[in-house]
């Protein structure tokens, strides 16, 4: 068993991105992002690290150095936050299109205006259809863990894509955690060198980021498309063998006290764990909650999220970012499309909880469960708040 | 190896859509769009070669007589070549539908 440290879940990534060897860091601060690149730049400054450290003017230069590293065949990572990730955005697409397996961490945070630097979703949801894969983390051991899954699971010759790690910004990146290191060694043997499958060489030239007209477009992103969908056994096979290596065993939905509830709470990043102690307390009063966590986004586990919640009678989805005109929150949107074809389905209530900051103690987690008791009781099919806003 | 994209499955398509085969373009109509096209008037060309060095599609090439000539499946009809030309020996006219 590995080291058990305390440390801060922003300078864990960090040591997990030396740990994992690259060899390009290009990023810009941003809060709540920065103390990861602050770390990076002193660990490769300092020589402990052999990588270059690109200090670019900004995300959109970040990415596109990333793009450009990862292409030669080297090992890139980048990091970023909300409007950060917004003038990223248009290389997001292009680095999944071309099949580049580079590793971003989004330290989550709200998308002005109006002006905040606090935690939710809407930065993520911006790029949901960019092509990465796509995780939301929980904890800061999950974080650290999941930056060597990330790059065994996008290198692989089966898969090539660039993954995105979620984790909730302050909430996670600011928090002191206790994470358990893992030896060198075996971070060596979990994750070789990466072999790319085309680079840019002279001695093999070839072209990456060609014009692609009418004629041959659609079959270009079906094939990016069928590629990312099947990317899901190896995503569990690579979980397994982290697994079998560190006694962490991860899955793309997690189950807590779920099997025989009949109201479950859905909730994808940290608020899980807040949610977590809220079924422990509805448990003891003898209702029957449980609680049901997305950790992969991208590709989206339908089969795994259906066996997970097709049983229960109402299902109360918490999304952290508002789709402004739209259907509800993107978790809920994704939730209710992946059961809609059962002929015995639960009702979804869908709760948008904890928007740019907000704390959601256990408490609001039972008065969103209460009231979606109530409101299906009564009929309602498509219920949808914001929760805890002031009238 | 390189086939018209119409003919191409998805299935076939390298991962990421790279272009495995360099300088494949050449087998590739490009010049189909042009709405002019360079006529050169050889009593003026002074074989200077500027049209040639200014090209940016690398469309013209030297013939026997010595003369540089654009060739239409790649020009894309810019007038770079009649513009650079020092003694006006190239001129752009309309291309017509065939």
């Amino acid at each position: 068993m590995g080291k058990r440290v305390g440390m801060e879940v922003s300078i864990a990534a960090a040591e997990a991105v030396k740990q994992a060897n690259v060899d390009v860091i290009s990023a810009y601060p941003i809060t709540p992002q920065t103390h990861i690149v602050e770390h990076l730049s002193e660990v490769v400054a300092n020589g402990e690290l052999d990588a270059e450290f690109f200090c670019v003017e900004s995300e959109h230069s970040a990415m596109s150095i990333c793009i450009g590293s990862e292409a030669t065949g080297a090992r890139s990572f980048t990091c970023t936050s909300a409007q950060g990730l917004a003038l990223m955005a248009e290389m997001t697409y292009i680095a999944s299109g071309l099949r580049l397996p580079i590793l971003m961490i989004v330290a989550n945070r709200t998308l002005s205006a109006p002006l905040s630097i606090w935690n939710d979703h809407s930065d993520a949801m911006m790029i949901r259809d960019c092509g990465w894969i796509q995780f939301f983390v929980e904890n800061g051991q999950e974080v650290y863990d999941h930056v060597f899954i990330s790059y065994r699971v996008g290198e692989d010759r089966s898969v090539l894509f660039p993954t995105i790690i979620n984790m909730d910004g302050f909430i996670l990146s600011h928090v002191i955690e206790p994470i358990e290191l893992i030896e060198q060694e075996k971070i060596d043997q979990f994750l070789p060198p990466y072999q790319p499958l085309y680079r840019l060489h002279p001695d093999r030239p070839v072209t990456m980021g060609a014009f692609a007209l009418p004629a041959i477009f659609a079959e270009t992103k079906k094939a990016q498309e069928v590629a990312l969908r099947s990317s899901m056994p190896k995503i569990l096979e690579v979980w397994k063998a982290f697994g079998d290596m560190t006694g962490r065993y991860y899955h793309p939905v997690e189950t807590y006290k779920a099997e025989d509830a009949e109201t479950l709470l859905v909730t994808m990043g940290s608020i899980g764990e807040t949610a977590s102690v809220a079924v422990d307390q509805m448990r003891e009063e003898g209702r029957s909650v449980g609680l049901v966590k997305l950790r992969l986004w991208r590709p989206f586990p339908f089969e795994a999220l259906k066996q997970a919640t097709l049983h229960a009678k109402n299902l109360v989805v918490i999304d952290r970012c508002v789709s402004v005109g739209g259907p509800g929150g993107p978790v809920a949107s994704e939730v209710k499309s992946a059961i809609y074809g059962e002929p015995l389905r639960p009702t979804v209530y869908n709760f948008v909880a904890g928007i740019s900051g907000r704390d959601v103690a256990p408490f609001d987690f039972i008065k969103m469960v209460d009231k979606a008791e109530i409101e299906i009781e009564e009929g309602k099919k498509d219920g949808y708040e914001i929760y805890g806003v002031r009238e | 190896m390189t086939k018209p994209e119409y003919e191409w499955t998805w299935k076939e398509i390298p991962v990421g859509n790279v272009i495995l085969e360099p300088g494949n373009a050449s087998s590739y109509r490009t010049g189909d769009w042009k709405s002019f096209k360079p006529i050169l008037n050889k009593n003026l060309c002074i074989h200077c070669g500027l049209c040639y060095i200014f090209c940016p599609d690398m469309a013209y090439n030297l013939d026997e007589e010595g003369y540089f000539i654009a060739d239409l499946y790649y020009c894309k009809g810019c007038g770079i070549c009649a513009k650079e030309c020092p003694t006006q020996a190239i001129t752009m006219v309309v291309e017509e539908e065939k």
